[in-house]
């Protein structure tokens, strides 16, 4: 059935699979990108130890964490536009799918980056205070002894649970079809809704999900094992 | 080289440091001791800035610590620091844990770095060990690689904080021996230990420390030999039973 044309646009039905998969692919790189850079910077701000910055910090996870995602994402798509009129121009203005797209990374790279934040921040902690000081000791200042001894074993202590929130990123990125964009998911029921084949519709998007997954997966496991420390024990059982 | 002048500390209403006054002259070796809490820990690390105080003055070769105008990071990279933990890099080779902050900090070229590292590397008696990772040495080992990177900065002084307490017994002297070496080439140490054999051998000073105050501060014969405050004499009995 998958080879069979779809109604509209000239295509195939697994031509349909494969667009929606692009959009996900590319949310997720996206969003991964942003909620990556953020993350790192909100939570290694937060164990700086200035009390503003850990309050901004402290606020910025809270509220990404404590809204549901569905409603963030409709915040972004529906409310966001109506606070900028530049981008309500934009929005009005441009294909629908670009809109989409952005919101959709947006929704998802802040809410990501609230969660890795908070996973940064762990493992700057769990550190031995002594690493800090003895970085501080040799005369490296505060941003070095950040890039050069704290953050580097912090992001190895923590790839197993990154691991964890990219598979997450990708599998919230089926969220983005409530907003319409054509992703995955959005395929999928749309090849239901035309074929009656729900069963086979999503048993395909299942698939892909689970290879995109594993494959990410298969990534990061690769990453640790490059930048495993020899002779070291990680603190937590792997 | 070192001043320390009525520095007293607090955390939040407990005080840590009461009114301290000592020194280090250029080229003395310094013994602190006393018990556990006594703020051994909190008034070294005050002479390189690493805990801030409250009162008082402090100062390493004229530098004042406390004043907000100080490049506290520049005046800790002339003074070198030895951990109980031995806090090395664990990601960085031993190579790297040497060259690291005469690279980044003294500006140093990687080359110049790796070998003024490795050149203290065999001083420490530790060449063959330059390729491997910190969490593949033994604690002494460790402990003389935390020396030998921060003997890498050409310290004008060193600190150290319990360098030998977190080591099995038959690391100690590996460690000692190298400090022993140190003090008898001039280094101006001022050193947080138990050992009093150490002490005999190179300190010319001997502090006491209790309850955040130095209750003596004595010649090292003045301290091993005549009466001296009941609270150290009991404090050297107990520690010297072992
Ligand atoms: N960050 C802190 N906040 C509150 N109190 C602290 C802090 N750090 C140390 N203290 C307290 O200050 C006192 C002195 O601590 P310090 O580490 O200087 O003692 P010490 O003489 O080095 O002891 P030890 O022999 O156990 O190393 C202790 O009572 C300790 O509990
Ligand atoms: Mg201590």
């Amino acid at each position: 059935m998958f080879l069979q044309d779809a109604p509209e646009g000239g295509v195939q039905y697994w031509e349909l699979l494969v667009s929606g998969l692009g959009w996900t692919l590319a949310v997720s790189a996206c969003a991964w990108v942003i909620a990556l850079l953020l993350g790192s910077a909100i939570g290694t701000l937060r164990t700086t130890h200035r009390a503003w910055v850990t309050r901004v910090g402290n606020a910025w996870v809270e509220l990404f964490r404590n809204i549901p995602l569905l409603v963030q994402m409709f915040l972004w798509y529906f409310v966001a536009p109506e606070f900028v009129p530049a981008l309500k121009s934009w929005v009005i203005a441009a294909d629908p799918a670009h809109a989409q797209f952005l919101s959709a990374v947006l929704c998802l790279g802040l809410f990501t980056s609230a969660r890795i934040a908070e996973q940064v921040r762990a493992g700057i902690q769990s550190l031995p205070q002594g690493q800090r000081l003895a970085g501080m000791a040799l005369g490296l200042r505060e941003p070095q002894v950040y890039r050069y001894v704290l953050l580097p074993m912090a992001f190895r202590i923590i790839i197993p649970p990154l691991t964890s929130e990219t598979m997450n990123l990708i599998k919230n990125s089926s969220i983005a079809l409530t907003i319409g964009l054509a992703e995955l998911t959005f395929r999928a029921r749309e090849i239901g809704e035309y074929t009656f084949h729900f069963f086979e519709a999503f048993s395909a998007a299942t698939l892909i999900y689970v290879a995109i997954a594993m494959a990410a997966n298969r990534v990061m496991a690769l990453v640790e094992r490059r930048t495993a420390v020899p002779g070291y024990i990680a603190h937590g059982a792997k | 080289m070192i001043t320390i002048d009525n520095v007293s500390k607090w955390y939040g209403a407990f005080q840590v440091l009461d009114g301290c006054t000592t020194g280090v002259q250029k080229g003395d070796v310094v013994v602190v001791c006393g018990p556990s809490g006594s703020g051994k820990s909190t008034l070294i690390k005050c002479v390189n800035g690493l805990e801030p105080f409250q009162q008082g003055d402090i100062t390493v070769d004229g530098i004042p610590v406390g004043s907000p105008g100080t490049d506290l990071p520049k005046l800790r990279s002339r003074v070198g620091m030895v951990f109980q933990h031995f806090e090395l890099f664990p990601h960085l080779s031993i190579t790297q844990n040497l060259a690291l902050a005469q690279v980044k900090v003294l500006k140093r070229t990687r080359d110049e770095a790796v070998e003024r590292g490795l050149k203290l590397l065999d001083r420490v008696g530790l060449a063959a060990q330059r390729e491997k990772f910190p969490g593949q040495l033994s604690g002494g080992q460790q402990q003389r690689v935390a020396i030998a990177r921060a003997l890498s900065m050409d310290p004008i002084c060193m600190l150290f904080d319990e360098p030998t307490s977190a080591l099995d017994p038959e690391m100690i002297n590996e460690v000692l021996d190298v400090m022993v070496q140190l003090a008898s080439d001039g280094m101006t140490m001022m050193v947080v230990t138990h050992e009093m054999g150490f002490a005999r051998k190179v300190a010319h000073r001997v502090i006491f420390m209790d309850h955040g105050r130095i209750v003596e501060d004595a010649t090292k014969d003045d301290f091993f030999g005549k009466p001296h405050s009941e609270r150290a004499q009991q404090f050297l009995a107990k520690i010297l039973q072992h």
